[in-house]
């Protein structure tokens, strides 16, 4: 089990994600993604939910689209963005379903999801992809543009689109109910 | 009796800030370096090289090694011969963390209340811990605390009757909790006694203390070994993806306590161990 694991190549995904895409994820998975991330955490994921319950549109098309939980820091000048690794997924957990339900496919942050989400992740077919936390500046290299789409005046918490080259995930919640990080605990738990 | 301009007191705040937040210390440098020989998980591995590729990358690029730059927590000891001049302790160390957080390209991520969330804008005001001190020094450290780890920290008033054992499992239930959230490997900062308060904040400031130093009690020492190897044991792993780097080190305090109480403050922070200090003497 340990050398399967070892010599697990990475898988190159690129936006926007299929059903094909996500059918053949499992959990433990390494990618690296290219193509397009919105970004969204607290405060644009508790508008978009209000945009839903008063059916309005959102400000982008979820299908097959991946959601990016990051509030990145100022650019200085000549780059893009400046640090930009995932933030706490659970927080965004309670709005989650309602955005897999209107098709979208991957999600990155860090830390475990709740019971809801990961059954609405096997539901709608979507994977949940573990970032590098805490290593803003390594990731801000994979980010090649940045434009606002939305909610300008939340700043840092605004839904930007992202252009990403090689962004480096794993996958932790796959569509058929795996968990990386509890089948990481059952693997090299010693206690 | 030693004057220091309230302005010298900004300035210096300031520079602490961003230094704080794009320069990873050279002892958690070296605790990731030594942990990556020891971490047996592959993936661990590689992720603990991408870790000192981040703090390349935020040195080379002038960009934070975390986009959570944190609410600025400042630890003051203040000598009491110190005499501010041209303004007050407090105005002057915020007036540094607005000007560093800016000057810095810093996050803003300070809310006036939990009750409106209304962001600050400049990232004050910060949290001060001021002590006075014999003599004529000024100490300030500055640390970037996030809220990825912060979040996971955890207190409890246990019972005496629950014993160093009571307290051990609640520091490991404290980790498993925080478990990928809190971004391993993590520092873990114990506090043990004194009050509700004093307990949290020994708790906080171990986290300022240098990755390879042990608390001169030796029975405090003992613990600080025993709850790494047990955290080490969990498998959470760097990144929680599994393996044997769950920390790179346990801090422990102890503060006198009445004879009923036994408070217990686990204060986690993430490997991004981000702090600075200056000393005038």
């Amino acid at each position: 089990m340990a050398k399967q694991d070892e010599d697990r190549e990475v898988v190159r995904l690129t936006t926007p994600l299929s059903d094909d895409d996500v059918l053949a994820l499992r959990a433990g998975q390494p990618v690296a993604i290219s193509g397009v991330f919105y970004t969204a955490r607290d405060a644009a994921h508790k508008r978009m939910a209000e945009a839903i319950e008063n059916g309005e549109d959102l400000p982008f098309d979820l299908r097959g689209q991946i959601i990016y939980y990051v509030g990145p820091t100022p650019a200085p000048p000549n780059r893009v963005v400046g640090a930009a690794g995932p933030t706490t997924a659970g927080r965004m957990d309670r709005y989650t379903p309602a955005l897999l339900e209107r098709g979208l496919k991957g999600m990155i942050g860090k830390g475990s999801r709740s019971d809801m989400v990961k059954e609405s992740i096997q539901q709608y077919r979507a994977a949940y992809f573990g970032g590098l936390g805490g290593a803003g500046a390594f990731l801000a290299r994979r980010i090649t543009a940045v434009d606002l789409v939305a909610y300008e005046d939340l700043g840092t918490e605004a839904i930007r689109r992202l252009e990403v080259e090689d962004f480096p995930a794993i996958v932790i919640n796959d569509c058929y109910g795996g968990d990386a990080y509890v089948e990481a605990r059952a693997r090299w738990r010693k206690t | 009796m030693r004057d220091i301009p309230a302005a010298d007191i900004s300035a210096k705040v300031a520079d602490l800030c961003i230094q704080a937040c794009t320069v990873l210390p050279p002892d958690v440098t070296a605790a990731i370096h030594a942990a990556r020989e020891r971490e047996e998980s592959p993936l661990g591995r590689d992720i603990l090289s991408r870790l000192l590729e981040n703090a390349a990358a935020a040195r080379e690029d002038g960009v934070p090694l975390c986009q959570d730059t944190g609410i600025a927590v400042v630890f003051v000891e203040m000598g009491e011969d110190v005499h501010i001049v041209g303004g007050t302790l407090n105005d002057a160390i915020a007036a540094g963390v607005k000007q560093g957080y800016e000057k810095g390209y810093l996050r803003k991520s300070v809310v006036y209340s939990p009750l409106d969330r209304r962001n600050t804008g400049d990232n004050t005001p910060p949290v001060i811990h001021a002590e006075i001190t014999p003599g004529d020094h000024l100490k300030i450290a500055v640390a970037a605390k996030g809220a990825g780890s912060e979040n996971m920290s955890q207190l409890r008033m246990m019972s005496p009757a629950d014993g160093v054992e009571g307290v051990k499992r609640f520091v490991i239930e404290s980790v498993e909790s925080a478990g990928a959230s809190a971004c391993p490997p993590l520092i873990v900062g114990v506090g043990l006694g004194g009050s509700f308060e004093q307990c949290a904040l020994i708790a906080k400031k171990n986290l300022l203390r240098p990755l390879d130093d042990s608390n001169p009690d030796p029975k405090a020492a003992a613990l600080e070994v025993e709850l790494l190897d047990l955290i080490n044991q969990t498998g959470i792993g760097p990144m929680g993806i599994g393996g044997k780097i769950t920390a790179l080190a346990v801090k422990v305090e102890t503060a006198p306590c009445h004879i009923a109480s036994l408070p217990v403050a686990v204060n986690i922070q993430c490997h991004a161990a981000r702090h600075a200090e200056h000393v005038w003497k």
